[in-house]
């Protein structure tokens, strides 16, 4: 740490706000995930724990012994962490070119990037297996099937986190140290090892650890990919549940599954705060620049992963292009009807715009509540219990991420089931859930940039005679600004691609695009197989272009602050 | 400075609240229940009329609007619709909610489920007038009281005939042959624990093999290279030779009805062949959900379920036969999409007491 920022930490705290007025405020955060997670979740714990209201902890004991549970568990693990970590080894450097650099066709790239983190999984993985089958372009690498064949699919779904995450912190990263430490004589690499990588730790672990957590509970990507061989925890909590309505032996993985996940975020928590100053952050146009020659190995890295994330894609594009073996537009025409034998109840354009609609609620309750939890995990708090509190709070909103969507959906039929929260045939529940997926995506986004402001900017204003909500939107409002677009944009892509908690909660006569999709593959006749196609290409088209848009208006807006 | 913070906090209550109504508010209930719900008591000529039902039900649920709607001129009753799942989960999840039920009636129960179904008691009896033919679908004992059969299909090992005349071969034609040499890495399946149609296919080898021959019989089929995938959908549109991906492999599970939609356009007999001697029949059920707020009008659905109207359009909207045996069938069904007369049976209660066991030996035999 240098010395400026060690000294700015023993200033700091004394007028930050952590006073009741932030603990009402945390109130309502903390509420939404009591009613719509803790509940459920604490539900289906005591079901398959103390299923006759004495707790009976001996399932630990039997479950836990089982050489296929330990088996399981090795394997989510190894699989999760290879997963985060080729999605950060290569993440990092696509956010460096597409985020610091300035070259034609950065735009369509940075959107291409995001595509497979919108695209439903059942597509993506017969996208995927038809590359990678026996009769496939690829099918001579014999991957089908295998280990790597689902880190491969984990990693094409998880890379735009980290690009994301991690660009949106580089983008606004003050570059004067760099270029004075370069101008002393350090090399590139030595400026990337000391100033650079150090000053993006914090948004880097931040995307780590939540890719971490959607690999550790991947569902339909393993299944698609490598079937019941590599079972995870979570595919397993899955089967116990939802077939074999064993919730005792669910129980116990889901309370392993808390444990590590737990774990994990004490880690990040600790290596977090170490790597955490104040820094100085600058508008975005500024720092982007043309590619020089030192950038070669950044731009192919870039190019490898674009290429990656189109080869699923266009094999999509032309099977969407495709009927009877013929050229076609058939299958677009065909989304204006409910398919073939009326495999639909709603044309998929109506199922497009139920989930636009469903995604703007979503986008605006995960605004809210992220934008609440971020400035409070953001403030620097001097009494230690104020502090411990505030790790608590961070860590309790990142939980939904790591936990079985089947337990959370399952606990909502057991105990969303009394007025006023009878809400198991509401569809608010489907904004909600979508939410609470993007909630933790938000935050990280957020709460790395509003913790880098420094405090003292904070204590200026007031003294100055702001009240604390006037030096928010002084000091943090304008910092924010742009990352709470590319939180908004993210929660949107992340609200249209939802699946699994969508399908559980959908009403069928208000389906989403995922849904619809999902239906139509599973039917038989190759009409519908084309129009899922087609319709899978028109939801990653409209998700690249809204988040295309929210880009824009980023750059617009730069220029007012 | 609380006071800021709190009117912050307020607003984004009421933020929230708003975005609440955009989506719950405008899909409503789909219906005007509350109205004719109380006002149906006396104003409508059936005897079990008015108010609303929900029907939970699995995702292959498929209904005209226009279908629902006759019915609801019928008895002045509105079916709100609650889907998701498979066959399994829809009970599995009926179990679980058992105290506060979700719904009137059921609709998707099969006869894989059915005993755990009626052992839970998740459900009220009702004898229901079956049209002709249903007759061959009741269960036995308690199950038989609780649960009314709609439809059926079987599940069937289809070959690629295209593929076979091509390459001057002849197609397998019962279990036995799948495992033999010229069959060898032809054939792909879903699992049976990921995968309904894979489960049917699972309970079909134990229905001819025996208790002591089903685990040898899989064995034999992992070594002449059996493929398996998590799902009906990636087995048939990737793998399978005669779908949608054009795959490499001409044996799939499949169901008896998917030859009718491999007819090529412009005439020409179907491409694809269910073998009909490899079947496993499904036979999906009705039934009024114990605890029903509205169970005459539960009654009233299933009775509806069993008419005319509904059980002819049963191939058309969830491609499966109608219970009915006088109801009419489309004309490709009666070309290319017949039932066996043979299916291979294991009983529910026999299902139902094995499930978790045989699952989990299969997933030994077939992971190890």
């Amino acid at each position: 740490m240098s010395v400026a920022a060690r000294g700015a930490r023993v200033r700091r705290g004394a007028l930050s706000g952590t006073g009741p007025g932030l603990v009402l405020l945390a109130l309502l955060p903390l509420a939404f995930l009591a009613v719509f997670f803790l509940l459920p979740v604490g539900g289906m714990l005591l079901r398959g724990l103390a299923p006759d209201g004495a707790l009976d902890l001996s399932g630990f004991a039997e479950g836990l012994s089982g050489r296929r549970i330990q088996r399981v568990i090795g394997l989510t693990l190894a699989q999760a962490l290879i997963a985060s970590a080729i999605s950060v080894l290569l993440g990092v450097p696509v956010a460096y070119a597409l985020y610091r650099l300035r070259f034609p066709g950065r735009g369509l790239l940075r959107a291409m990037v995001v595509m497979p983190f919108v695209m439903p999984t059942v597509v993506v993985g017969v996208a995927f297996r038809t590359l990678l089958s026996e009769g496939g372009p690829l099918g001579s690498l014999g991957l089908d099937g295998t280990w790597a064949a689902i880190i491969a699919g984990l990693v094409f779904f998880n890379i735009s986190v980290v690009v994301r995450t991690v660009g949106a912190a580089w983008e606004g990263l003050d570059t004067r140290a760099e270029e004075s430490a370069a101008s002393l004589g350090a090399t590139p690499l030595e400026v990337l090892r000391t100033i650079t990588l150090p000053s993006l730790l914090p948004a880097i672990l931040s995307a780590a650890s939540v890719v971490f957590l959607f690999c550790a509970t991947a569902f339909g990507v393993v299944l698609t990919m490598g079937g019941l061989k590599y079972g995870t925890v979570e595919t397993e909590i899955y089967l116990q549940t939802a077939h074999f309505l064993d919730l005792r032996t669910a129980a116990v993985l889901s309370v392993v599954q808390l444990i590590v996940v737990l774990a994990l975020l004490a880690l990040v928590a600790r290596l977090r705060a170490r790597s955490e100053h104040p820094q100085r952050r600058i508008g975005a146009s500024a720092a982007a620049r043309r590619p020089r020659r030192g950038d070669w190995p950044a731009l192919a890295v870039t190019a490898a992963v674009a290429a990656y994330v189109l080869a699923p894609v266009s094999s999509l594009v032309i099977r969407s292009l495709h009927r009877d073996g013929r050229w076609t537009l058939a299958n677009y025409r065909a989304l204006g009807t409910t398919g073939d034998g009326n495999a639909l109840l709603v044309p998929v354009w109506e199922a497009l715009r139920n989930s636009f609609a469903i995604a703007v609620d979503a986008t605006l309750i995960a605004l809210v509540l992220g934008l609440v939890v971020a400035i409070i995990v953001s403030r620097h708090p001097r009494a230690p219990l104020a502090r411990r509190g505030q790790a608590f709070f961070d860590s309790a909103f990142m939980l939904p991420l790591g936990v079985s969507a089947v337990t959370v959906g399952f606990g909502f039929l057991i105990t969303l089931n009394h007025p006023p929260l009878d809400l198991r045939s509401s569809s608010i529940l489907v904004p909600i859930a979508q939410a609470t997926v993007a909630l933790p995506l938000v935050v990280r986004t957020l709460a790395p940039v509003l913790r880098s402001i420094d405090d003292r900017l904070r204590q200026a204003a007031m003294v100055l005679g702001a009240s604390p909500w006037r030096a928010l939107l002084t000091v943090d409002l304008p910092t924010v600004w742009r990352p709470l677009l590319a939180a908004a944009g993210f929660a949107m892509a992340v609200s249209l691609g939802e699946f699994g908690a969508t399908a559980f909660l959908a009403r069928p006569d208000m389906p989403t695009l995922p849904v619809v999709v999902f239906r139509l593959i599973g039917r038989p006749g190759g009409d519908n197989f084309g129009m899922a196609m087609a319709a899978s290409v028109v939801l990653t088209v409209v998700t690249v272009a809204i988040m295309g848009l929210v880009e824009r208006l980023r750059i617009s807006a730069v220029g007012t602050f | 400075m609380s006071k800021h913070l709190v009117a912050t906090a307020a607003a984004l209550t009421t933020t929230l609240a708003v975005a609440a109504c955009s989506v719950g508010g405008g899909s409503g209930d789909g219906s005007s229940s509350a109205s004719t719900g109380a006002a149906s008591e006396s104003g409508s000529a059936s005897p079990t009329t008015g108010g609303e039902i929900a029907l939970v039900t699995h995702d292959s649920w498929n209904a005209d609007k226009e279908l629902l709607a006759a019915f609801t001129k019928q008895t002045g009753v509105t079916v709100k619709v609650a889907a998701s799942g498979d066959a399994g989960e829809v009970t599995n999840k009926l179990v679980l909610a058992k105290d506060a039920p979700t719904g009137d009636v059921v609709f998707g129960i099969d006869n894989t489920f059915a005993s755990r179904a009626a052992e839970a008691g998740i459900l009220e009896p009702y004898a229901a007038r079956l049209p002709q033919g249903a007759d061959a679908h009741v269960l036995d004992g308690e199950a038989g009281k609780v649960l009314t059969p709609i439809d059926y299909g079987d599940v069937c090992v289809n070959v690629d005939k295209a593929w076979f005349a091509a390459k001057n071969k002849t197609a397998p034609t019962t279990l036995n042959d799948l495992v033999k040499p010229e069959y060898k890495d032809l054939f792909v399946t879903p699992g049976a624990a990921t995968s309904s149609p894979g489960m049917a296919f699972l309970l079909a080898t134990i229905g001819n093999y025996g208790e002591d021959g089903w685990e040898d019989y899989w064995h034999s089929l992992k070594s002449n290279g059996v493929k398996l995938t998590s799902g009906w959908t990636d087995a048939y549109s990737v793998d399978f030779s005669g779908g949608e991906g054009k795959g490499p492999r001409p044996i799939v599970l499949s169901y008896s009805t998917s030859p009718a939609f491999t007819v090529p356009e412009g005439g020409g007999g179907s491409t694809t062949e269910a073998l009909l001697d490899t079947c496993f029949r499904q036979v999906e059920y009705a039934g009024v959900i114990k605890g029903a707020k509205n169970p005459s009008g539960a009654k009233a659905f299933i009775d509806f379920m069993l008419g005319k109207d509904f059980q002819a359009a049963l191939p058309d909207s969830m491609y499966m036969y109608p219970v009915d045996s006088s109801a009419k069938l489309p004309a490709e069904w009666t070309k290319w999409a017949k039932t066996s007369p043979k299916p291979i049976e294991v009983s529910p209660e026999d299902i139902a007491k094995n499930r978790t066991t045989w699952l989990k030996q299969w997933a030994d035999v077939t992971s190890g």
